[in-house]
């Protein structure tokens, strides 16, 4: 059901609306794709897609450290690159997240904390920005998949993204989602947690590589990529023939890049018939 | 308790290797969430409970001085007696004096999160008085000498045959392997102590200023017995446990027991009220509460003033997924999971329980679930970023995250340096697309993969495009 922009009040009203891709710093330097497929999102939703060359990293590495100063820096830096524009959207929920947890590191009142707040009131995570801003329907698709969704942590418990993407992926008539157990569970990665804490992130993305794998799905598909470098990079070190992707990847039908962590881009593993399913 | 967070990581592996610990972890993860999710479905007002919950406390903590002595003058005036206790120490030395004032030599407890804090068996043990825990969960922890790992299920990282072995090994009665024989062996044990004991020391989960009221809420029954059958009720709990009324003390009621275990109503909600008045028919001849501070006062007004919130329903750490799989042993102290993590540190120090606040992906649940709304990731970042203004934490990470930032705030330098160093690492990845040994990055390799980056980075693409047209 969609709401009327009189009862939604983010719903867009703006005639192609300018939009700032916030590339993020992972899907710049590890996988491009990922924003060359939000960008053909956005613009097959008749935004008009800039890409403002100051911007870097939202600073979460930073502030999730403990260098407040770094981090107010690196705000600083990305509330002025990304000024102007009608929307800011990016592909993770995590980033834009961060972008949202921006005012409280300055004082109210201040130039910055004004400038922090426009910011947080016009940047979106690209599920949601598709889905509760533009009301986006997808073109029709071939795309023929059995998948499963890891809602990662910041989007879904930051910015409360669990239906968005689930209402873009069901537009897919051929997609299939198989919810796995403990969907909403933390995979472990947690930024420098992982690096820090490896044998308690290890058990957390074994878990999780257990529970995408009981859901007999061919794909396992998510809105974060460090989340899914992490879950792609156990399954592989598993062996796993369970691929993984970014939910923009499906929906801007770009899947000529193998799949994380993948030599090639090999056809999916045949589709596992699921009697209870197909019953 | 001895402080052993220093070794958090040392502790979480041998967590993490042993096989009992784990299938009781995925007991608790596979119990108490879910019965709490239907208990929440069933109340939807929850929401606005937990912010109305949150503003009673935020009240109270801020006006603290101002309840808790509404609280004394009303105990006073039941005929009871409020001891002030600054430190575990001062609450302790009260304690003491209050049991050897009637020649204490055997005390029962219910169960109290508080006594672990100020290490009160210990304490009395030294001073020959013998503390006796009721609840089953503590009693199985002291005949083992073992320490609580959660705190509402103490004995949660236990299994049923290390209960076996224990009361066959203290009681020398036959083996029991029956769970309800087992804990009737436990109850015909216990009743003994019920009536020999000369105090009873119980805890609180909240006190009323309004009536001078202290209250329990236990499954059990033990605790009842602890504070009505002995000549002297001692309650030791914490100045924060305060609420205005009883109106009041409904609502976190409603909140505690369905956050805990997923209750609509924990068995036995008890209030006590001071001393036997003339006429009552039982109760005991004394009433003291002993109001702990330790370190809580301070807290007021600080970064973590939020915390003080906290009614201790363990729903942070039911739902942490750190905590269920290292078990409440690994943090090193008294308090563990999420609400370990922002406490502990304040009251053994930074410098012991650094690794607590570090070993979170803040990923949100604990905030999500918090019947008061206590954000605790945020928390667990201000002890990050106190340790970082203070140089602690391993001096990689640190040098790390200023390269990074140094790197991070020079966007054209920056761009240059990942358009150079991407592609490298894609070639270097070779034919696999994946990188299995990172030289700086062990952390990740040893149990994964990295996929290995595309090559040339987006950045570099979009311009070469020439699609950027500046605003």
């Amino acid at each position: 059901m969609s709401l009327s922009p009189y009862l939604n009040p983010s719903r867009n009203t703006i005639a192609q609306p300018r939009v700032a891709l916030f590339v993020t710093c992972l899907a710049d330097a590890m996988r491009p794709s990922i924003a060359f497929a939000t960008v053909k999102l956005l613009q097959s939703a008749g935004c008009h897609v800039e890409v403002p060359s100051a911007q870097t990293c939202c600073g979460q590495p930073a502030f999730n450290s403990g260098d407040r100063n770094n981090t107010r820096k690196i705000a600083q830096q990305t509330i002025a690159a990304l000024k102007g524009y009608d929307y800011i959207v990016g592909p993770s929920g995590s980033c834009i997240g961060m972008l949202h947890q921006y005012p409280e590191l300055f004082a109210k009142g201040t130039q910055d904390h004004v400038g922090a707040e426009q910011l947080a009131q016009q940047a979106y995570e690209v599920t949601s920005f598709l889905v509760d801003v533009m009301d986006y329907q997808l073109p029709s698709s071939d795309l023929k998949a059995q998948i499963t969704y890891h809602d990662s942590c910041a989007g879904l418990r930051e910015l409360g993204i669990h239906s968005q993407p689930r209402k873009l992926l069901s537009q897919m008539p051929k997609v299939v989602l198989k919810e796995m157990e403990d969907s909403d569970t933390c995979c472990g990665f947690g930024g420098t947690f992982c690096i820090k804490y490896p044998d308690i992130s290890n058990r957390m993305v074994e878990n999780k590589a257990a529970n995408a794998k009981a859901s007999k799905a061919q794909l396992l598909v998510g809105g974060d990529l460090g989340c899914l470098m992490n879950m792609a990079g156990k399954l592989k070190r598993q062996g796993s023939d369970l691929q993984t992707r970014h939910i923009v990847e499906l929906l801007a039908d770009m899947l000529s890049h193998p799949a994380l962590g993948e030599a090639n881009n090999t056809p999916l593993k045949s589709a596992t018939i699921d009697l209870a399913y197909e019953a | 308790m001895h402080i052993n967070s220093p070794d958090f990581i040392a502790r979480s592996k041998s967590a993490l290797a042993d096989d009992n610990l784990q299938k009781a972890l995925k007991n608790l993860k596979a119990g108490f969430p879910g019965k709490r999710r239907k208990a929440m479905d069933r109340m939807p007002e929850f929401d606005a409970m937990r912010d109305q919950a949150a503003d009673i406390k935020n009240k109270v903590i801020e006006n603290l001085d101002f309840y808790l002595e509404t609280f004394e003058a009303k105990i006073n005036d039941n005929g009871g007696h409020v001891h002030w206790a600054q430190t575990p120490d001062e609450a302790c030395q009260a304690i003491l004096g209050i049991c050897k004032s009637v020649n204490a030599k055997t005390v029962t407890k219910g169960k109290s999160m508080v006594t672990e804090e100020i290490n009160l068996n210990e304490f009395l043990e030294q001073h020959c008085i013998t503390p006796i825990e009721t609840d089953l969960g503590e009693y199985i922890l002291q005949l083992r000498g073992d320490h609580p790992s959660h705190i509402i299920a103490p004995a949660i990282h236990l299994n049923l045959p290390q209960v076996s072995d224990i009361f066959e090994e203290k009681h020398h009665l036959p083996r029991k392997e029956d769970p309800a024989e087992l804990m009737q062996e436990a109850r015909d044990i216990m009743r003994n102590h019920f009536v020999a004991a000369d105090v009873g020391i119980t805890g609180a989960n909240f006190f009323v200023a309004e009536t001078g009221s202290t209250m329990i809420v236990t499954n059990e029954g033990n605790g009842d017995l602890t504070q009505t059958l002995p000549k002297v009720h001692i309650v030791v709990t914490s100045i924060e446990k305060c609420v205005p009324t009883l109106e009041d003390l409904s609502l976190y009621m409603r909140l505690l027991s369905r956050s805990a275990t997923g209750q609509e109503s924990a068995v036995y909600n008890t209030l006590s009220s001071g001393p036997r008045q003339e006429g009552d028919q039982d109760g005991p001849e004394q009433f003291h509460v002993v109001l702990v501070d330790n370190g809580r006062s301070d807290m007021v007004g600080d970064e973590h003033q939020d915390m003080l919130r906290c009614i201790r329903c363990s729903a942070c750490m039911n739902h942490c997924p750190v905590y269920s799989q290292v078990g409440g042993h690994a943090y090193g102290w008294v308090y563990p999971g999420p609400m370990g993590s922002v406490l502990t540190p304040k009251m053994v120090g930074i410098d012991q329980a650094g690794h607590l606040p570090n070993a979170s992906t803040f990923c949100g649940k604990c905030e999500a679930v918090c019947p008061v709304r206590i954000p605790l990731p945020k928390l667990m970042r201000t002890w990050r970023e106190r340790q970082f203004d203070q140089g602690q934490g391993s001096t990689a990470s640190r040098y790390g995250i200023q390269i990074w930032s140094a790197l991070a705030k020079r966007p054209k330098l920056y761009h240059a340096m990942t358009r150079i160093v991407m592609p490298l690492m894609a070639r270097w990845s070779g034919s696999k697309n994946r990188i299995s040994s990172l030289p700086l990055g062990r952390g990740w390799t040893l149990w994964r993969d990295l996929p290995a980056p595309e090559g040339k980075t987006f950045m570099q693409q979009w311009s070469k495009k020439n699609q950027e047209k500046q605003p």
